[in-house]
């Protein structure tokens, strides 16, 4: 099967298309053949111009979903596309909570297989080959579709950079989604903003991230602390997500966010396997550990063997005195 | 209110992992533990069904070799029972083909409502609980951090890269739970001891009605082309905090210009 046509869902967020929808857009580019986005939402117009910079031809519009979780709507649109043979020979989600919905939807109503969490995409026999990194991204794992297309991927953020080519608007085409039932019987009925004070976790320059070695939930104060004195965002490890110290938006690592930022700071986190994969690809990395064999020194550029409770206060204090 | 919960018992992630060399398929050979981030949905599932008056917690599990460790661990929180389908034509089914599986199963325990976690700890697809709500013609909420039924409906904080959404959607559903959400509680002695005579239903592909076809590696139709070691890297410098670790960290951010 050759991959002459690639759709790429293009998410929308306060009116511009996400990043990652754009770092699809340019891998789907660099792979060959026509582009084409998938978008839904009130603002689809509005980023047609900024679409088509990245190299999308044709947009199909789902428009907006009057409250509906854009999960079942939108993969009956696709679905309905494939149907009439208008298709695409593979289908690029990104790893964003309703990416994976419409996804594992659109799996199931063309009954096909979806490859998730994939890193990097190559042009290989019988369509793309793609690449997932596992056991902390020590190893890499190649796989591939062996039936009938179209393919269907799920690409965590920041596996490609972004890069506009230059093109035209892109056209917009509606493609209203069909009528789904019960399946698209949820609604939204109020939508909450959180207040953030500093740069979002996965577009941050510095990352301060803190663990169970913090010790308990109120020490967390000091990763916040640290991270605004640096202009930096506050990330988490799983456990305590799971322990319930913080939302599970603030998690780094393979079942959270993926962030590459200049500089990663990990404090009292031991870099399991499960946090390591979210984080190791940072341009630098400082880890703060009382464990001198914990893995996270592994791949830090800079370890320090200490107490965070002694290490991280005397941090803040230095920097507040350059103020 | 009867509440599904799907549930999978895997290799302890403490333990490093492997590859069978073969099949590339993760090797579950050894004993399987209750995924950690189940343990949030059977304790939320246990909190609905108390405050809607009574009702059963159903757990259902997928698992190739027959194993029930990970469901005692679940039924001694308090789940009611168990549906484990397990056959040997199960091994290196895909996400797809574990939704099929367990929508067929589901089907069979008519619940009001059936939650998972957003994904497991040793595979991490994340759509099968999508998937599964799907082949049911079901709605779904994804990334639930906070769950309440009122009547015949389930109200969900959904959680999104702004904040959350409020979402409202009639039973049945699916709805998947973030971890930390709830305090999974730990099986009490008695919990422990009423766990082993509980009820563990095990089926085969075949008393769900599914074609084998359509599970195990053959139906999975993705094969692992290559494993490779990633690019190691270079090792870093180690320091012993004496009291000035800190200024190590400052003159290496000063470097990087970001001070």
């Amino acid at each position: 099967m050759s991959v002459d046509k690639i759709w790429v869902l293009a998410e929308v967020a306060d009116g511009a298309p996400i990043t990652t929808s754009l770092e699809l857009i340019t891998a789907a580019r660099e792979l060959g053949g026509t582009v084409e986005a998938v978008a839904y939402g009130d603002a689809t117009a509005s980023v047609a111009a900024t679409l088509g910079d990245y190299g999308v031809t044709t947009i199909h519009d789902v428009g907006d979903l009057a409250g509906s979780l854009p999960g079942s709507p939108v993969a009956a649109t696709i679905a309905a596309a494939v149907a009439a043979g208008s298709g695409p020979d593979a289908i690029l989600f990104p790893a964003t909570y309703d990416g994976r919905d419409i996804a594992g939807r659109l799996s199931v109503k063309l009954d096909r297989p979806v490859l998730t969490n994939v890193v990097d995409l190559s042009a290989g026999d019988g369509g793309l080959v793609s690449q997932h990194a596992i056991f902390g991204g020590s190893q890499m794992l190649s796989a591939k579709f062996t039936g009938e297309g179209p393919q269907i991927f799920v690409v965590r953020a920041k596996s490609f950079a972004a890069e506009p080519s230059g093109g035209a608007p892109a056209a917009v085409v509606s493609a209203p989604a069909p009528d789904t039932g019960a399946a698209n019987a949820a609604k939204i009925v109020a939508r909450h903003v959180e207040e953030r004070s500093g740069p979002k976790l996965d577009e941050a320059n510095v990352v301060v991230s803190g663990g169970r070695g913090l010790g308990e939930k109120d020490q967390y104060a000091l990763i916040e602390e640290l991270a605004g004195l640096l202009k930096g965002a506050a990330g988490a490890s799983r456990a305590i997500v799971d322990a319930g110290w913080v939302p599970y938006s603030h998690q780094v690592g393979q079942t959270g966010k993926t962030v590459k930022p200049t500089v990663y700071v990990a404090c009292g986190i031991s870099g399991a396997t499960q946090h390591l994969v979210g984080m190791k690809n940072s341009k630098n990395i400082v880890a703060i550990n009382k464990d001198q064999d914990a893995p996270i020194f592994s791949v830090a550029d800079l370890g320090i063997v200490g107490d965070v409770h002694k290490v991280l206060p005397q941090l803040i204090e230095a920097l507040k005195a350059r103020g | 209110m009867n509440v599904v919960v799907c549930v999978k018992q895997i290799p302890d992630p403490a333990a490093p992992g492997a590859l069978d060399p073969g099949t590339k398929n993760l090797v579950r050979a050894g004993k399987l533990i209750l995924d950690d981030s189940d343990a949030y949905g059977v304790e939320m599932a246990l909190q609905l069904a108390d405050a809607a008056g009574g009702g059963e917690v159903t757990l259902v599990s997928m698992a190739p070799n027959g194993e029930t460790s990970g469901l005692r661990t679940a039924l001694a929180m308090g789940a009611a029972k168990a549906i484990l389908i397990s056959d040997e034509s199960l091994a290196g089914t895909d996400a797809l083909g574990t939704a099929k599986v367990l929508a067929a199963a589901i089907k069979r325990a008519e619940p009001d409502l059936v939650l998972a976690a957003t994904e497991s700890t040793d595979g991490y697809t994340g759509t099968t609980p999508v998937q599964v709500a799907e082949l049911l013609g079901l709605p779904s909420v994804t990334f639930a951090k906070k769950v309440e039924i009122t009547g015949n409906s389930v109200k969900v904080e959904r959680q999104t890269e702004a904040g959350f959404d409020e979402v409202e959607s009639p039973l049945p559903a699916v709805v998947t739970v973030t971890a930390g959400v709830v305090e999974p509680r730990y099986p009490s002695f008695k919990g422990i001891m009423a766990a082993k005579s509980k009820p563990v239903e095990t089926l085969t592909v075949a008393d769900l009605g599914l074609d084998a076809g359509q599970v195990g590696a053959a139906g999975a139709r993705q094969e692992v082309t290559d494993v490779a070691e990633a690019e190691a890297r270079s090792a870093g410098e180690i320091v012993v905090d004496e009291g000035d670790g800190y200024t190590r960290v400052i003159a290496f951010l000063e470097q990087l210009k970001v001070l």
